[in-house]
C-alpha cells in the first residue's frame, strides 16, 4: 500500500446497469474513474503528506508496514461491506461478529496448537450461517437490512456474553497469531513485509475481480435498481444473500487478523461496523446501492486508518475518533450525494421500499 | 453550482494541513508536561494522602483471609438487624454488571462464598440482578427489591456515584441492612461500605514503581482506558502527582478503551517516534498487546505497570520483564456476603471497610503464577478464592 498516491487509471468497470451517460468535462482530474477513487486517493495522498511533516520516519519503511498492518483488517472489512452496500443494502453486524469470531477462537483454541485448524474451519461456518442469516432475513422476509443486521448485531453482542459469562476467556494458539502478526522477515529496507498486508491485497484484487464478473455485475446492477434487476431475470434474492455471505466471510478474515495482531480482549470488534462504513462511503461508494468501486473502498479504509495515525501524531485524543468518524460519514455522503443530483439530473431515485420481484416472464406489471 | 472533485479534496486538505499547524504548538507544550498537574475535579489531597498512608498500616484481622481483614475499622453495632432465623434470610444483591474479566472473577468468587455461607446456614436465598451497565436499570434493580419486600439484606455494587445516590438512599430507608462495595455512593446511610484502599494508591503504587525503576530523564508513556471514571481517574491523577515530582519525561498519555489492538498501535506509533522506557496503566487489560508491540518493533522491553490479570503476568515472567502488577483487590467480592452473614447474626462490621490492596512485586511473581497455574488468562490473581468449595473448576471452567 505504498503508492496509493497514483489513482490507477485503468480504471474499475464502469457501473453496469447504472447511466452509460458520459461525464462533462470538469479537467484533468474528472477523467479519472469514477465513484470518488481520485478525490479518496487525493485525501490519503494529503494525510500522508501531513503525517509526514509531523513524523518524517513514517515512510522509513517498518513504520509504514506497522500501519499496513493495523490497516488490513479495516480494507478487508471495506471490502465486504462495499459488497453489500453497492447491492443497496447495509451490514451493521461485521463489528460484533468480528469480535464473536475473536471470542470463540480465543475459547474454544485455549492455547491448543492443534485446534487452530479446526476452530478455523468453525469459525468460516459460523460465518458463512450469520451471512446467510442476514441475507435471507433481508431478502425473503423483506426487512429491511439496517434493522435485520442491528438485530445480528445485538443478537452476537448480547449472545457472546451470555455464552463467555461477560468477559472472554481462553487464549490464541501462535499458530492462529501467525498472519496478523507476522509476516516476511528480513526483507531489505521494508524489515518486514506483513502476512496482513499481502492477505489485504490478495482481498481487493479479489474484490475487483468479482466486481468485474458477471455475479459482480449482477450486483451493481441490483443495488442500482432492484425492480429492473429483477425484470431482467436477476435473482435479487440470492445475489444479495451471497452479497452478505461475502461480507460476513470477510468479517471472519479480519477477525482473524485482528486476534492474531494483538490477542484477546473484551473490547475487540466494538465500533468496527461504523469504521467500516465511513472507509466505503469516504471512498465515494454510494449508499443505497449501485455506484462505487472496491479500489475506492479499500483507499477509503486506508484513509480512516490514516487519519487516526494522524489523530494520533496530533497528540488528539483518541476519544474524538468516533466524532471525527461521525462528520466524515456525513459530509462524504452529502458531498457524493450533490455530485450524484450535478451529474444525473432527472435520475430517478431508488425507491426506499423493497420492490416485489416478479417472476420473469409474468404478465403483471 | 458545480465544484470540481480536485478542489473540494484540495480544500479538504488544505483544512488539514492548517488545523495540523494550527494545533500543533498547543500540543507540543502539553506533551513537555503541562498535563502532569493533575485535573482538580478528580483530585484530592487529603484523600491521596490518606490512602498513600493506609498502604503502611499493618490490617487488623487475619492475613491468611485479607477479605476479611480491614484497615483502622470503626465497629459498628448491627445488633438491630439480627436475624432469628439467617438460614432462612434472603440476601438480594445489585450489581452493576459483568461486563469485564475483573468483575466477572469477583463474581464467580462471590457465587462461591454465597454457597459457602448457606451450606453452613448462615445466609438463605442469594438473589441477583445484573444492570448491565445502566444506571436506570440498576435504580429500577434496587427498588425493585425494595417493593418486594422479602430481602433481609441488599448488597449494591453501584454502576456510577453520583446516580446510585438516591436508589441507595431508599434501599436504606426502607428499614433492611444496606451494604455497598467496589465504587462508592454519596451517602453514608449503609451499615457498611466495603472497597480496598483505592485508586489513589493503585496509580501511586504503579508510579512509584517508574520513578524506583527507571534512570532520571527516562520516557514513560501512559495508557489509559477512558475519561471521566472516577476510580480510573484517580489512578491518573496520583500517577500525575507522583511523575510530576520526579525525573521522568512522561510522552503523554493515550485513551485505548482497554482493546488490544488499539494498545498495540498507539505503543507502535509512539516507539517509532522514539524510544519509550516505561509504560505506565491504569488497568491491566490489554498489557501484553503493548509488550508485544515492543517485541514487534525489536526493541527491549519497557519497565511496566500492569495488573494482577494473568495473561499480564505469565507474559512477565516469561520475558523477566522489570513489572509491577498494582492490585484492585478482587478478593473484595467475598466480603459484601461476609458482612451480610455477619450483620444477619448481628455481629459488628466495620462502618467503612478497607480491605488490604497490596501490588504484586517481582518477589512474590512465582507465589501468585503457581497458586492460579490452571487458571484462564484473563482471571485475577488476588482472587482470593481458593479455600472456597467449587476451587478450582468454578474459575476455570467460566
Amino acid at each position: 500500500m505504498t503508492a496509493p498516491a497514483s489513482p490507477t487509471p485503468s480504471a474499475p468497470p464502469p457501473a453496469p446497469g447504472a447511466d452509460g451517460r458520459r461525464r462533462p468535462p470538469l479537467g484533468a482530474l474528472s477523467s479519472m474513474p469514477r465513484g470518488g477513487t481520485a478525490t479518496v486517493a487525493l485525501i490519503l495522498l494529503l494525510i500522508f503528506v501531513v503525517i509526514a511533516t509531523q513524523n518524517p520516519s513514517f515512510f522509513e519503511g517498518p513504520p509504514l508496514m506497522g500501519f499496513a498492518k493495523k490497516a488490513a483488517p479495516l480494507v478487508i472489512l471495506a471490502v465486504g461491506q462495499y459488497l453489500v452496500i453497492v447491492s443497496g443494502e447495509f451490514d451493521l453486524s461485521v463489528g460484533s461478529l468480528v469480535g464473536a469470531q475473536v471470542v470463540i477462537a480465543a475459547r474454544l483454541i485455549d492455547g491448543d496448537e492443534a485446534m487452530t485448524w479446526p476452530v478455523l474451519a468453525l469459525m468460516v461456518a459460523f460465518g458463512l450461517v450469520v451471512g446467510l442469516v442476514n441475507g435471507l432475513v433481508t431478502t425473503l422476509l423483506r426487512v429491511p437490512s439496517i434493522i435485520t443486521t442491528l438485530g445480528t448485531m445485538l443478537v452476537l453482542f448480547g449472545a457472546v456474553r451470555f455464552w463467555t459469562g461477560g468477559a472472554p476467556t481462553g487464549a490464541l494458539s501462535e499458530a492462529f497469531r501467525v498472519p496478523g502478526r507476522d509476516g516476511i522477515e528480513n526483507v531489505p529496507f521494508l524489515h518486514q513485509i506483513p502476512w496482513a498486508l499481502l492477505i489485504a491485497a490478495a482481498v481487493v484484487v479479489g474484490g475487483v475481480l468479482v466486481m468485474r464478473s458477471p455475479y459482480g455485475r449482477t450486483l451493481m446492477a441490483t443495488g442500482d435498481n432492484d425492480t429492473a434487476a429483477a425484470f431482467s431475470g436477476v435473482r435479487v434474492w440470492s445475489v444479495r444473500t451471497l452479497a452478505f455471505m461475502a461480507s460476513s466471510l470477510l468479517a471472519t478474515l479480519a477477525a482473524v487478523l485482528i486476534g492474531g495482531y494483538a490477542g484477546v480482549t473484551a473490547q475487540v470488534g466494538q465500533g468496527l461496523e461504523f469504521t467500516a462504513i465511513t472507509a466505503v462511503v469516504l471512498g465515494g461508494v454510494v449508499l443505497g446501492g449501485g455506484r462505487g468501486t472496491v479500489l475506492a473502498a479499500a483507499l477509503g479504509a486506508l484513509t480512516v486508518e490514516a487519519l487516526f495515525t494522524l489523530f494520533n501524531q496530533l497528540y488528539l485524543p483518541s476519544t474524538i475518533q468516533p466524532a471525527a468518524q461521525g462528520l466524515i460519514i456525513i459530509a462524504a455522503v452529502a458531498y457524493a450525494s450533490r455530485r450524484g443530483e450535478l451529474r444525473l439530473p432527472g435520475r430517478p431515485r431508488r425507491r426506499p421500499d423493497h420492490p416485489t420481484e416478479h417472476t420473469l416472464g409474468s404478465s403483471r406489471r | 453550482m458545480r465544484v470540481p472533485p480536485a478542489l473540494l479534496a484540495g480544500a479538504a486538505g488544505l483544512a488539514l494541513v492548517l488545523s495540523a499547524c494550527t494545533t500543533d504548538a498547543p500540543d507540543d507544550e502539553a506533551a513537555e508536561g503541562a498535563g502532569l498537574s493533575p485535573d482538580e475535579e478528580w483530585f484530592d489531597q487529603e484523600e491521596f494522602d490518606t490512602q498513600l498512608a493506609q498502604r503502611d498500616i499493618t490490617p487488623e484481622g487475619d492475613p491468611e483471609q485479607p477479605w476479611l481483614q480491614a484497615i483502622e475499622p470503626e465497629w459498628t453495632d448491627t445488633g438491630e438487624f439480627a436475624s432469628d432465623d439467617p438460614g432462612e434470610a434472603t440476601v438480594c444483591f445489585s450489581n452493576a454488571s459483568v461486563s469485564n474479566p475483573w468483575r466477572v472473577t469477583g463474581f464467580i468468587t462471590m457465587e462461591q462464598q454465597v454457597e459457602a455461607l448457606q451450606d453452613e446456614g448462615r445466609i438463605g436465598e442469594f438473589r441477583v440482578s445484573d444492570a448491565a451497565d445502566d444506571d436506570n436499570q440498576q435504580i429500577s434493580d434496587i427498588q425493585a427489591f425494595v417493593d418486594a419486600g422479602d430481602c433481609e439484606a441488599i448488597i449494591i455494587s453501584p454502576s456510577t456515584t453520583a446516580t446510585l445516590t438516591p436508589a441507595v438512599e431508599t434501599a436504606c430507608e426502607s428499614g433492611v441492612p444496606v451494604i455497598v462495595f467496589d465504587r462508592g455512593v454519596n451517602t453514608d446511610c449503609m451499615v457498611t461500605f466495603i472497597h480496598p484502599i483505592g485508586g489513589y494508591a493503585y496509580g501511586a503504587d504503579a508510579a512509584e514503581f517508574l520513578v524506583d525503576e527507571l534512570e532520571p530523564g527516562s520516557t514513560v508513556l501512559a495508557l489509559r482506558i477512558l475519561p471521566g471514571v472516577d476510580v480510573l481517574e484517580h489512578r491518573w491523577a496520583a500517577a500525575q502527582t507522583i511523575f510530576d515530582d520526579s525525573e521522568l519525561e512522561v510522552l503523554g498519555f493515550e485513551f485505548t478503551g482497554g482493546d488490544g489492538a488499539q494498545i498495540k498501535d498507539l505503543v507502535s506509533q509512539h516507539l517509532q517516534r522514539g524510544s519509550v522506557d516505561g509504560i505506565w496503566m491504569d488497568a491491566g487489560d490489554g498489557a501484553v498487546a503493548g509488550l508485544e508491540a515492543f517485541e514487534d518493533a525489536g526493541q527491549p522491553y519497557p519497565v511496566i505497570a500492569g495488573e494482577d490479570e494473568l495473561s499480564f503476568m505469565r507474559k512477565w515472567d516469561e520475558e523477566d520483564i522489570t513489572a509491577i502488577a498494582p492490585v484492585y483487590s478482587n478478593f473484595q467480592w467475598r466480603t459484601p456476603v461476609l458482612a451480610a452473614s455477619m450483620i444477619l447474626a448481628g455481629e459488628e462490621v466495620p462502618s467503612e471497610w478497607v480491605l488490604p490492596q497490596e501490588p504484586i512485586r517481582e518477589e512474590e511473581l512465582q507465589d501468585y503464577l503457581e497458586r492460579n497455574a490452571d487458571m484462564p488468562s484473563l482471571h485475577y490473581a488476588k482472587f482470593g478464592g481458593e479455600d472456597l468449595p467449587g476451587f478450582p473448576e468454578a474459575w476455570t471452567d467460566r
